[in-house]
């Protein structure tokens, strides 16, 4: 378990001053103009050392990110730092908690990444929803402007550095990064086509590098205790702190940080309060956000929560949101609830994705009721093979683990519900016919 | 050169293409929707998916650049299931009406289906049904069938210049569509019938009248306008169907604008399909004995020696004379020694003598070389879309400035308007004008002066200041001229080319007005002239030898019907120079003949000798008054000389050529489909009875 000193994120629960002063006292600008002098490589070459993961879902290294950034910037084409701040994933709560609790981290680490990525503007894009965060993260910025922490000469260090709030709208798909960058140009947000990467042609077409809040927000730390203490935290290759959200079936639902590879029951029995009714109450967990497969309670008794070994248990880190779901669940009915979801917030773009959600979502209802035959199982598993990796966004992708979860471990559960459907009502008449709309 | 492996073959292709561009060149056919050519690259309909070493998941080859050492398969199993998928969700919510959708028969989602769909699909939910678009009175909209590849979208904003058209929505409730219903304000939107790769865009005016299997196609010329554009003619029976374009990388592209697609149902309608005398005062229908025997009698009655006989007879020649039409009526004019022709209807002060001076010298594909352009008395929208759209292409690529002296227009591309007053001309050769500078500093200077500069009494002037700018600020230099003519009629440049025109102390158009109005010239030849003040003609006895019965037929007294540009062999010069032929879809109606067959029998009718009895004598002929006929579809440089009239530019506000981009001459007047583009955009007042609608 994490002790207190090692946390990087002290006003988690917003128990303290949110603002200049309160940050000041947590220990944040505290010199920073020590670290920028020491330049970007440094800069980069510490955070890669961390083994510090990208906190959005994918896991990729930020400093590596940093790395594919042009060396010299070429005229006319400014570098860019886009801070993603879309918080939409169902389930997590993790940047929305920093914005507005603790927005000092987030500006100090912008103003470091953007020194070793070369940026002199920053962007952070902000979920529409989060309208309060929005007015405390503006409120941070100009704070920061005010004492010279951001400016023409941020932090004393000679750098150029500022940042800017931008309210995002409220799509699910404007967190993809392209889509997002898409979305900051003033246009409809649809992920870009890859290559082009945001490195080489971003932001209006030049050099950018989009992390996530909770990466950018962790930096100053990692740069400030070393990165050999962040590396010493978790397990090799998933390392440091996490922010970890805890919902559904638990007797208290919370955001905490914790040391990365925690074991999923240590996570929910000593932050959570334990499952309703008992661990043995327990029926699945989706451990990483509505985009990763469910693991059944048999997997939860020994996972630890990092990449590699919820890659492992064929599930994934996601976002670090933890869903709990007790024996109560309708896990057929909650998956088809993500399928609505996916189909809703699909951009529209690529074919399989446009076409393949709402068919998935149709079958899924179906699965609900019962009205459905055997061979619709083995249908809608192959049609998530048919969407998956072959779009332009891992939206696509997102949208079919949930279901590929389910099947590969409550199979029986839907076969059961055909079956007494079938058992109640008679079997379906033809193709077609049992659909819930042809009814009438 | 960078090499990639493609289904086990190595090949080196150029940087910067893409796999998909690779694939075509080796001869390996990739299936594609959204990806086209000549669009913006989008990406998103996926059938175009490869399997790629070295990646996990399949890419799409559209948008994949090629890097050395590249190694795809074509062919996979795994390439063979994407595209099977893509099919697949392509068509759940496809309604599958080809029975009853005009795309049957040139869909490429049908052909890609039977290609690599496949042959039953598991899918048994309802099927997704889109309200229909008003996308103006010529595109029929069908958007249930429509599968979002974006092509029109990204024709209309980027090639077109019309941001009108955009995708509202998400997920499989995402539209194509006009964000307010509205008619798409575009000279080019009949184009994106030909994008549209299934049935959700057709063309509304040959909507269900035919099955592309049934048609005959020629290959032809647009006359239309002065641009030449390279079409298809799909006729079936005696009737032109349809018009599409043709590939011609150095004129159209392969765009054509909506005049010249669907302006053809007015070769349908107020044809003259026989012969016309005027006989106590009312046009009777006759045969062409009596109609030629009427302009015997009438040229045998004008008294004196033959000069003088010869002077009282002229001829003016139509925008959409072909060359072979213009020699004969030369012949003609010739052979009754009249000196009275001219070929510039609208008055254009434009001369024969240097061939620089009327040319569209840069050629429309040399536009893209062009850094500067400078637009004098012509909105190129109107009076020539396809060029326009060049421009615009030009304009995207960056580093282009671009400039206007006339009314402030919307161009589709940014443009300084220099307000309209002509006399700036005078400014910018002086060197006083703030624009003077930026010609200094462009490498490939342009120029574009129109009919609204050329036609006004003061032409001559502005013509010359034109040549003037051309010499002082370097357009006209090794391997460059910038400058241009742009010319409305298809017929001008072949007329200038054949010297029909008036020689010295001969009368040119204003002059033979005149000379009909105060009795010098009694008789007056037509050969599709319609765009003149027919009241001056009124005390002359007028021949007339067209098409379509419009203007100058009305006022005649004797009607030769002629073949229109669909039904005739012939020859016409675009604005550049280039020479090109048309060929014959269907034949001309009733007892109308082609028109160098007329001016030939008349010939003999008046007892004067012809030179010769075939279309292939007729063409050498050609070749003989000027060696350009000599070569098809070829650019030969002008040589630049002395042009132009010295005298003051006058004050009045330059004006454009042509209000109503859809009604322009003899068969786009007696189109439908025109009228109601004309009506629908609000350019003319539609006269409705109590019954209409």
């Amino acid at each position: 378990m994490l002790r207190d000193d090692e946390r990087i994120f002290t006003n988690l629960y917003g128990l303290q001053d949110w603002k200049l002063s309160g940050a000041l006292k947590r220990g944040d600008w505290d010199d920073t103009k020590s670290i920028l002098v020491k330049g970007r490589e440094w800069i980069i070459e510490e955070i890669t050392q961390s083994g510090l993961r990208g906190r959005g879902g994918a896991g990729f290294s930020p400093g590596m990110k940093w790395s594919f950034m042009p060396k010299t910037v070429a005229p006319g084409r400014p570098h860019y730092l886009v801070i993603n701040g879309d918080e939409g994933e169902p389930g997590t709560c993790k940047d929305r908690e920093i914005i507005r609790h603790d927005p000092h981290k987030l500006i100090e680490g912008a103003l470091i990444a953007g020194l070793a990525i070369n940026a002199h503007v920053g962007y952070v894009y902000v979920r529409g929803e989060f309208h309060n965060e929005a007015n405390h993260l503006e409120h941070a910025i100009q704070e920061a402007r005010e004492r010279g922490f951001l400016g023409p000469n941020a932090c004393g260090s000679g750098w150029a550095f500022d940042l800017f709030v931008h309210r995002g709208g409220g799509a699910y798909i404007c967190g993809e990064e392209t889509a997002l960058l898409e979305s900051l140009e003033g246009r409809k947000g649809q992920p870009r086509l890859k290559p082009p990467f945001p490195a080489n042609a971003g932001l209006y077409g030049c050099p950018t590098t989009v992390n996530n809040v909770e990466t950018i927000a962790v930096v100053p730390e990692i740069l400030r205790r070393g990165a050999d203490w962040f590396a010493s935290l978790g397990r090799p290759k998933n390392t440091g702190t996490k922010i970890f959200c805890i919902s559904g079936h638990v007797n208290m639902p919370c955001t905490v940080e914790e040391e990365m590879s925690i074991p999923l029951k240590e996570l929910i029995e000593k932050h959570a309060g334990g499952v309703r009714g008992g661990w043995n109450n327990l029926k699945a967990v989706i451990p990483g956000g509505c985009s990763v497969p469910m693991i059944p309670k048999s997997l939860s008794e020994t996972v630890l929560m990092d990449f590699d070994s919820l890659r492992e248990a064929q599930s994934g880190l996601g976002t670090g949101a933890v869903i709990v779901m007790d024996k109560s669940t309708d896990l057929i009915a909650a998956i088809a609830r993500f399928s609505k979801f996916y189909k809703h917030e699909s951009c529209g773009q690529c074919s399989p994705c446009r076409e393949g959600t709402g068919w998935m979502w149709r079958i899924m209802e179906r699965f609900v009721t019962g009205e459905a035959r055997i061979e619709e199982i083995d249908l809608i598993e192959q049609i998530t093979k048919k969407i998956e990796g072959h779009t332009i966004c891992a939206l696509a992708d997102a949208a079919c683990w949930p279901i590929q979860g389910l099947i590969r471990h409550f199979r029986g559960d839907i076969e059961r519900r055909i079956i007494e459907n079938e058992l109640s009502v008679g079997p379906p008449q033809s193709d077609g016919a049992s659909h819930p709309n042809e009814a009438a | 050169m960078p090499k990639v492996t493609i289904d086990g073959v190595e090949y080196e292709v150029e940087a910067g293409l893409t796999l998909l561009q690779a694939c075509e060149i080796a001869g390996i056919e990739i299936p594609r929707f959204c990806y086209h050519e000549r669009l913006r690259i989008a990406g998103n309909c996926r059938m175009c998916l490869v399997e790629m070493e070295r990646s996990p998941k399949p890419v799409a080859s559209c948008a994949m650049p090629v890097n050395d050492g590249m190694v795809v398969y074509t062919n996979s199993p795994m390439v063979k299931a994407a595209r099977e998928g893509v099919m697949e969700f392509l068509l759940i919510n496809h309604p599958l009406d080809c029975p009853i959708c005009d795309q049957g028969g040139e869909c490429d989602l049908q052909d890609q289906a039977v290609a690599y769909g496949a042959a039953d699909s598991p899918f048994h939910e309802n099927k997704r049904a889109v309200k229909e678009k008003n996308f103006g009175p010529l595109i029929n909209t069908a958007m249930t069938r429509c599968i979002h590849c974006t092509r029109c979208i990204r024709f209309a904003t980027d090639i077109a210049g019309v941001e009108e058209l955009g995708a509202t929505g998400r997920g499989e409730d995402m539209e194509v569509g006009t964000y307010v219903t509205k008619a798409l304000s575009s000279e080019l939107s009949g184009n994106m019938i030909d994008l549209c790769p299934v049935g959700a865009l057709t063309s509304k005016p040959y909507a269900f009248s035919a099955r592309s299997w049934e048609l005959k196609k020629t290959e032809s010329i647009d006359v239309l306008d002065a641009v030449g554009s390279c079409i298809r003619v799909d006729s079936r029976g005696g009737e032109v169907m349809r018009v599409l374009p043709r590939l011609h990388e150095d004129i159209n592209e392969e765009w054509i604008s909506d005049k010249t697609r669907f302006a053809c149902d007015g070769l349908k309608r107020q044809r003259l399909d026989r012969p016309y005398v005027r006989r106590d005062g009312r046009l009777q229908e006759a045969t062409w004995d009596e109609a030629f025997a009427a302009i015997r009698d009438r040229i045998g009655d004008i008294k004196g020696t033959k000069a003088a006989r010869g002077d009282k007879i002229a001829a003016i020649a139509g925008d959409m004379a072909c060359c072979e039409s213009i020699l004969g009526l030369k012949d003609l004019m010739t052979g009754l020694a009249s000196p009275h022709m001219d070929c510039r209807q609208d008055g254009a002060r434009l001369s024969a003598d240097s061939r620089a001076s009327y040319l569209f010298n840069t050629g429309i594909a040399g536009i893209e070389k062009s850094d500067l352009c400078l637009l004098i008395g012509t909105n190129p929208r109107i009076e020539a879309p396809i060029i326009n759209a060049r421009l615009r292409k030009r304009y995207l690529m960056g580093g282009f400035t671009a400039a206007t002296i006339g009314p402030e227009a919307d161009l589709t591309y940014g443009v300084e308007n220099l307000g309209s007053d002509p006399r700036v001309l005078k400014k910018i050769i002086s060197g006083d004008h703030g624009f003077a500078e930026l010609l200094k500093g462009a490498s490939h200077p342009m120029l574009i002066i129109g009919q609204g500069a050329l036609t006004r009494p003061d032409g001559g002037a502005i013509l010359n200041a034109a040549r003037g700018i051309a010499d002082k600020y370097g357009l006209v230099k090794d391997g460059w001229n910038g400058f241009n003519v742009l010319h409305t009629a298809a017929a001008r440049v072949g007329g200038l080319d054949l010297g029909f025109i008036p020689g010295e102390g001969s009368r040119d158009v204003n002059g033979i007005l005149d000379g009909a109005m105060n009795g010098d010239i009694e008789v007056v030849y037509l050969l599709g002239a319609d765009e003149l003040d027919m009241t001056a003609l009124e005390k002359a006895f007028v021949i007339y030898q067209g098409h379509h019965g419009d203007r100058g037929a009305h006022g005649a007294d004797v009607i030769l019907p002629g073949a229109a540009y669909t039904e005739k062999e012939a020859t016409f010069i675009n604005t550049e120079g280039r020479v090109q032929q048309t060929h014959l879809a269907i034949e001309p109606p009733g007892m109308a003949r082609p028109d160098w067959k007329i001016l030939r029998a008349l010939q003999q009718v008046l007892g004067l000798k012809t030179r010769y009895n075939t279309l292939e004598a007729l063409r050498g002929c050609l070749i003989e008054a000027n060696p350009i006929f000599g070569r098809l579809d070829h650019l030969t440089p002008a040589s630049w000389g002395g042009f132009g009239l010295s005298g003051e530019i006058k004050a009045p506000a330059l004006a454009y050529p042509i209000i109503n981009f859809y009604m322009t001459d003899p068969i786009s007047r007696a189109s439908e489909t025109m009228a109601q583009c004309s009506e629908a955009f609000g350019l003319v007042q539609a006269r409705k009875t109590g019954t209409d609608g």
